[in-house]
């Protein structure tokens, strides 16, 4: 073990361990003697924050009943780096000019997907927000995409009608959303799905059914394999999540992505 | 104030012509087409509320009803308030329970009979006209009565999606200095096709806009202005599939500034271009009547485009929003024409390029209560820099006599602001205000400043020249404003549209047009 592997932070010198934090306490702070409770509260957290010496620089009550600190300290643990440990991501998150530049690139034309909630569910929100150009998380969703082509067929969408469309379109990907859960009807939509697209012919330029992707905030995304489809998305997924999957799986990189 | 950059005004009234000459053709769509989104409007304002058990409103049951029997081309007041005389039903909400049973018979009413039904369904839509202008007089007693902010008016957002949670944070966010609170909607309910009911708490990063969330907001607004002495100003949405029943709701129930873009449906959410047009001049009528200023949304193009690049296209929706609520009835202190300060921070002059679009702006509508968007494409994780950046649109907006100033969080894009993000960026405004508050009557733009607005201005007339040859929808459906081509015949919603038969009649429409007074 080298010496660099065991770091602390640095404010002005080597290993001096300075660091800044602000938060808000819910506890008043205008009189006087509520201010200097506060700031013994504030001092109290930072001590159990590893910040040893820390010193409350500023304090601004919120109103009556909050209070906010900005404390300076140093912080008594250390970082190890060779116990860092970096979580293997199965796909890189690319910009929308990145995912861009693979598709035309590596697809030589432009992707085309085919989105749409199925069955009774009549909520558009999930595929909405990641197909909209409007987006969702201060990400533009995937129309915004020069060289992505999104047909959304919007909500309700018949099963063999999605199938018969996404063969018309010749989809690279079909995205269903399902946000209704009753009895688990996202569950047997995604397998019903799947069950539909395996029976339907192959992609005349492919060879190959399109990509299934579902998602919902009712997903595990670690049943793709069980649903029988490619992939699937939980809470909280990003446009630019599911466009860098889109690539991922359908235009890698030269030289291999995985 | 005007005067800075020597705009040509022979070039300034070509540019509303243009923008004029544009709109025409929409409007006349408008005029001759209905939606089912009017209609259900027109049975809102004559006072029917509530919904099925399933959650669905009865304004959808009872216009759905009258569309399968006798089609909605001569509205849906002729024959609903034919049925209301025929069957002696004693309110609307029974005659529409009635009807989604299959238990009513309607009809086109002819001669004799049309009159009383005429007569009833404008006595009832009066009543609600009636319950809009009251609400617009009791605001004015209350800005009276307290004290009416100075401008710039401060906007900030709350957006929990739950109205429960939204109160105490709206109220938490008048205390600490917002003028005008901003309740976000659900995301995705401009798409829904009927307008939910009730006081609802569970939204998709905003909260539903209902009657009742309206009611219960400008209720606890009212009682938070009563206190601080200065009235608080409450904004929603009038946009998506339902924006003429928004807009009715937010009349009602005294909403006083409503996001209401003539395109942003459109672009931003295909949505239908006509079915948009058709019921954005709808929901301005009712805004025009209820004194709501509303707030149109050219920001969102600097989000998609670059805001050099694209800055004219900003000037040219203002001007189109300008001509299409100017139309519709809206005077000029109703007109919150939006834009952004969304230049890569990166680019040379950046500062000086957002002064001369801001000046543009506030010159070429010198009345008009303009509201400004914070930087949100070029905020990073670093929040020290954001809140530098924040400052700089600030004193932009001071600067250049912005009326409105959307407030920007330093943790824009991380995460919903903290309470103490809003209390930093409400420190930020204040110490802008009180240091350079009147640096615009000491500021005098050099050439550089002058020759950049006068460029988008020249830029934004060549764009209407083109809009003006080829027509407003093709421009649209050719990728004009934002980046994605919107065609007529595409979109959600255009199954709600409706040409007009000869002898169309729409109470609301009469009343609001001036011509049953």
């Amino acid at each position: 073990m080298t010496v660099s592997d065991v770091v602390r932070p640095y404010g002005d010198t080597t290993g001096d361990g300075r660091v800044q934090v602000s938060f808000t306490l819910p506890v008043p702070g205008v009189s006087a003697a509520d201010r200097a409770l506060g700031e013994g509260a504030a001092l109290q957290l930072a001590g159990k924050m590893g910040l040893a010496p820390a010193m409350v620089v500023h304090t601004k009550p919120i109103g009556p009943d909050f209070t906010f600190f900005i404390v300076y300290g140093r912080v008594s643990h250390l970082v190890d780096l060779s116990a860092v440990v970096v979580p293997e991501r199965e796909f890189e998150v690319l910009s929308p000019a990145e995912v861009n530049l693979r598709i035309r690139t590596s697809l030589g034309r432009k992707l085309t997907v085919v989105g749409a909630t199925v069955g009774t569910d009549a909520h558009t929100v999930g595929i909405d927000a990641i197909l909209n150009v409007k987006g969702h998380a201060g990400e533009k969703g995937l129309e915004y995409y020069r060289e992505i082509r999104v047909v959304n067929l919007g909500a309700q969408v018949a099963i063999p009608d999605l199938v018969a469309r996404a063969g018309r379109e010749r989809a690279d990907a079909v995205l269903v959303s399902q946000v209704v859960t009753q009895r688990d009807a996202h569950l047997s939509n995604a397998r019903e799905l799947a069950a539909a697209f395996a029976a339907a012919p192959a992609s005349p330029a492919s060879g190959r059914r399109p990509l299934l992707v579902v998602g919902g905030p009712r997903f595990d995304p670690s049943t793709a394999a069980e649903l029988g489809v490619d992939k699937v998305f939980g809470r909280g997924t990003t446009p630019g999540e599911v466009a860098s999957y889109l690539v991922h799986a359908l235009a890698p990189a030269a030289g291999g992505d995985s | 104030m005007t005067g800075k950059l020597n705009l040509d005004p022979a070039k300034v009234a070509r540019a509303r012509e243009l923008a004029k000459r544009a709109g025409e053709p929409v409007t006349k769509l408008a005029t001759t087409h209905t939606t089912v989104s009017i209609e259900r409007a027109v049975l809102r304002l004559a006072g029917l509320d509530g919904a099925d058990q399933d959650g669905m409103p009865w304004v959808n049951r009872l216009t759905d009803a009258v569309r399968d029997a006798v089609g909605l081309e001569h509205g849906v007041a002729l024959p609903v308030w034919d049925a209301m005389l025929a069957g002696g039903y004693p309110d609307l909400r029974t005659l529409a329970g009635q009807a989604a049973d299959g238990q009513v018979k309607f009809r086109i009413p002819v001669s004799g009979e049309a009159v009383g039904a005429r007569e009833l369904a404008l006595r009832s839509a009066r009543k609600g006209t009636a319950a809009i202008d009251a609400q617009r007089a009791l605001r004015s007693e209350l800005i009276a009565a307290t004290a009416d902010p100075p401008a710039p008016w401060i906007y900030l957002i709350v957006a929990t999606g739950d109205i429960y949670e939204d109160i105490p944070q709206a109220q938490a966010a008048a205390r600490e200095g917002a003028d005008v609170i901003a309740v976000i909607r659900s995301t995705g309910q401009s798409l829904l096709d009927y307008v939910p009911e009730g006081a609802t708490r569970e939204g998709y990063a905003g909260t539903y806009a209902t009657r009742e969330n309206f009611r219960l907001m400008r209720a606890a607004l009212d009682e938070t202005s009563r206190e601080l002495g200065r009235y608080v100003r409450l904004t929603n949405y009038a946009s998506g599939l339902c924006m003429p029943e928004i807009a009715t709701l937010a009349g009602l129930e005294r909403l006083d500034m409503m996001l209401n873009d003539c395109m942003y449906g459109i672009i931003f959410r295909d949505i239908n271009p006509v079915r948009t047009f058709i019921d954005q001049r709808f929901s301005r009528q009712v805004h025009a009547r209820a004194g709501i200023v509303i707030n149109t949304g050219e920001d969102n193009y600097l989000t998609t485009a670059d805001a050099v690049d694209a800055a004219h296209t900003v000037v040219v929706s203002q001007l189109l929003n300008e001509y299409f609520a100017v139309e519709a009835g809206l005077e000029t202190w109703q007109l919150g024409l939006g834009h952004a300060f969304e230049i890569n921070p990166a680019v040379p002059d950046s500062f000086l390029l957002e002064l001369a679009h801001a000046q543009l702006v506030r010159e070429l509508f010198p009345g008009a209560p303009l509201k400004y968007m914070p930087p949100t494409k070029h905020m990073t994780g670093n929040v020290f820099a954001g809140y530098l950046l924040d400052a700089f649109f600030n004193l932009c907006g001071l600067m250049t006599d912005q009326s409105i100033l959307l407030v920007g969080m330093m943790t824009e894009g991380i995460h919903t602001p903290f309470l103490s993000d809003r209390d930093l960026a409400l420190e930020n405004v204040r110490y802008v205000r009180s240091a350079a508050g009147r640096l615009g009557l000491s500021f005098q733009p050099d050439p550089f400043v002058v020759g950049r607005a006068h460029q988008v201005l020249d830029e934004a007339l060549a764009l209407l020249e083109r809009i003006g040859s080829e027509g407003l929808l093709t421009a649209i459906g050719d990728g004009t404003f934002g980046v994605t081509r919107r065609p007529p015949d595409g979109g959600r919603g255009l199954d709600g549209v409706i040409e007009r038969a000869d002898g169309y009649f729409n109470p609301v429409s009469e009343i609001l047009g001036g011509d049953a007074e």
